[in-house]
């Protein structure tokens, strides 16, 4: 099911401030695709404008392509809902729903969107969804209490298991362990590795080693200088970047002399 | 400190600096304390010196109450700066000075309380509670506010009908659609300007509204309360629903929204969910606000000595119109009494009602209040 994602010319605004110019990338199916770079250089917006969770800010608007499976996502008479429905997203900081139990929670992109389906039908999607988070043998035995209950690692896998719970093509994430320790990241990074097999996922990190680790083609991101909107300066596969950068500023922010 | 470097005997440059601090003098921590009863021997102390005070001047009570209080404040701050210290003197002036207006708050409360309580309670006999006024109004006995408890839920049932609705809604626009636009500022600036309508002047709308529709020169009808009371609450429901609302964070709609829900489907299964406790506290409170509303129910609803539930023909009776026409009553030299006790009892029942709201506010927002779970 997964899906391959191209953007071409991607100029991303908000109001008139203009964030982010030229992104010009494509993004394998079944890979693990990283962004990095400096606060502030535009990754969570790229990130943002590939499942249009960008325009959801007033004001914020978007020029250029970006194309999944030949379907360009901001053409004429594409409903952003659907759009999310395919290209899941998790957050920077858990957001699992307060007033839903756990069970409730991995369920909300079904019941939400008011899909009826049997009780067994729904058992089956929590437990394969959890399962598929890392989270069933954590809380198998309390899928009834709320999910704010977990500790923030679990809340993040609770997310997780809730954006494949509605089994999109492709999986987006903003630094999903940025607010974790290292045993639950570990966890998230171990999951991001088994999802591959099934999804596209493009995650932002502000973690050089974790993108090292986890992904297969990184993207880094930079300020052309200050005041000036963030571009993509380099995107090859990961082990190019970290062993041998086609660019400078990429060889200078990973070896930490700047950024 | 538990480190598992390669070398352990090296020497740690950290630990080194730790060690050469140079240690103060004498590490005081200890300092004086006041005996656990020093409050309230304090309290004691200072209500026999004012007393004898008072009565040597030849005061009154008020005057030996503000002296015991003052010489209380002195006492107890210049003891325990003596033997304590001047933060912890302060601390107790501070205290002391917090607890004396939290009494003062509390104590025209609990008198207005009393009051109510022991003079309306005797009044409170089930014929009080289940008659009305047909033909007792001119006798020294007998009859009840059944009618006006009736009326009152009545026309406050229709304001809460009228104003929750427009008022949830506007607090929805303005939170979720309206963000900064135009339309939106103006809004709330009107609310806010209804906040301030004082309410005789809602009581004039809703009668010149009803002059129009009926073509009757003076119309008595329950709908017409209904329509004054709402206009009373309607800035409230919008504003505390507007707050509510504005407390759900964005980060709960995002995850929604990504999870491909669309916009309306996210304020009602995940926002209105989220808020809703206090939406409701918010909402029986400011029902709870109106219900003892007089000015416009006198204006547009009018008295009627028994129960009429048709709000569109003729005037109801409400607790606030009666107690209010009741009052002309006490002055009469013969039936007076009677109509002091139909007074106090009407009154009495109208604060149970005003509390029994605020009380069922607190127990739906406890139920609705969203779990953590720990
Ligand atoms: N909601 C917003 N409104 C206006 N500007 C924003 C908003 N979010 C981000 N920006 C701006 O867009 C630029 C890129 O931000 P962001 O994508 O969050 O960077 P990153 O995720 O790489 O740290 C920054 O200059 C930031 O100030
Ligand atoms: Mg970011």
């Amino acid at each position: 099911m997964a899906k391959s994602i191209d953007v071409k010319d991607l100029d991303i605004y908000y109001g008139d401030f203009l964030a982010v110019q030229g992104v010009n990338v494509h993004i394998k199916a079944r890979s693990v695709t990283a962004f990095i770079g400096p606060s502030g250089c535009g990754k969570s917006t790229v990130l943002r404008s590939l499942n249009r969770m960008h325009e959801v800010i007033p004001g914020a608007r978007v020029e250029g392509k970006v194309v999944v499976d030949g379907q360009s996502l901001y053409g004429a008479g594409v409903d952003p809902v659907a759009v999310r429905r395919q290209i899941g997203m998790v957050f920077q900081r858990p957001n699992p729903f307060p007033t839903m139990s756990i069970y409730e929670n991995v369920l909300a992109g079904n019941r939400l969107n008011a899909r009826k389906m049997k009780k067994s039908e729904a058992d089956t999607i929590v437990e394969k969804s959890l399962r598929g988070a890392n989270l069933w043998n954590e809380v198998k035995d309390r899928l009834s209490k709320p999910g704010m209950g977990l500790s923030g690692g679990q809340q993040q896998r609770l997310c997780i298991a809730r954006a494949i719970a509605v089994e999109p093509e492709v999986l987006l994430m903003d630094e999903p362990c940025s607010a974790l320790d290292p045993i639950s990241t570990s966890a998230v990074e171990d999951l991001i590795h088994e999802l591959k097999s099934d999804y596209t996922i493009v995650i932002v990190t502000h973690n050089m080693q974790q993108a090292a680790r986890v992904s297969d083609d990184t993207g880094f991101f930079n300020l052309k200088a200050v005041g000036e909107p963030g571009h993509l300066v380099e995107f090859n596969p990961t082990t190019k970047v970290f062993s041998n950068p086609e660019e400078p500023a990429t060889e200078a922010y990973i070896s930490g002399r700047f950024g | 400190m538990t480190r598992n470097t390669g070398a352990p005997e090296a020497p740690d440059s950290t630990d080194a600096a730790y060690t050469e601090l140079p240690m103060p003098d004498t590490l005081s921590i200890h300092s004086g304390q006041l005996p656990r009863q020093a409050t309230l021997m304090t309290v004691v102390f200072a209500a026999a010196i004012g007393a004898v005070g008072g009565l040597i001047l030849g005061a009154g009570p008020t005057v030996i109450v503000l002296l015991a209080w003052a010489i209380f404040l002195v006492a107890l701050t210049t003891w325990s700066t003596i033997v304590e210290g001047r933060r912890k003197g302060t601390d107790r002036l501070v205290n002391a000075m917090v607890w004396s207006t939290f009494v003062i708050a509390m104590l025209p409360l609990l008198s207005l309380l009393w009051t109510v309580i022991t003079k309306g309670g005797p009044v409170l006999t089930p014929d009080f509670l289940s008659r009305d006024m047909t033909g007792f109004a001119a006798l020294g006995q007998g009859g009840g506010i059944y009618h006006a408890i009736m009326g009152t839920i009545m026309v406050t049932g229709i304001a809460a009908i009228i104003a929750i609705p427009v008022g949830v809604f506007t607090a929805i626009y303005l939170v979720e659609y309206g963000a900064a636009s135009r339309l939106a500022k103006m809004i709330t600036f009107l609310v806010d300007v209804m906040t301030g309508i004082p309410s005789i002047v809602s009581g004039l709308f809703a009668i010149s509204l009803f002059i129009v529709i009926t073509g009757d020169p003076l119309p008595r009808l329950g709908i017409g309360g209904g329509v004054a009371l709402a206009l009373l609450m309607i800035p409230t429901v919008v504003r505390s629903v507007e707050e509510m609302l504005k407390l759900v964070p964005d980060d709960l709609r995002e995850a929604s929204y990504a999870l491909g829900v669309p916009k309306w489907r996210t304020i009602v299964k995940v926002v209105l969910p989220t808020a809703v406790a206090g939406i409701v506290t918010g909402i029986t409170l400011a029902i709870a606000r109106v219900a003892g509303e007089t000015a416009p129910l006198l204006l547009i609803v009018g008295t009627f000595p028994s129960a009429n539930w048709n709000p569109f023909d003729g005037a109801v009776q409400t607790l606030p119109v009666y107690i209010y026409t009741s009052l002309n009553g006490t002055t009469d030299p013969k039936y007076g009494d009677i109509w002091t006790d139909r007074v106090w009892g009407a009154a009495l029942v109208l604060i149970i009602i005003v509390m029994a709201l605020n009380l069922i506010a607190r127990i739906i927002g406890n139920i609705f209040a969203p779990k953590t779970g720990r």
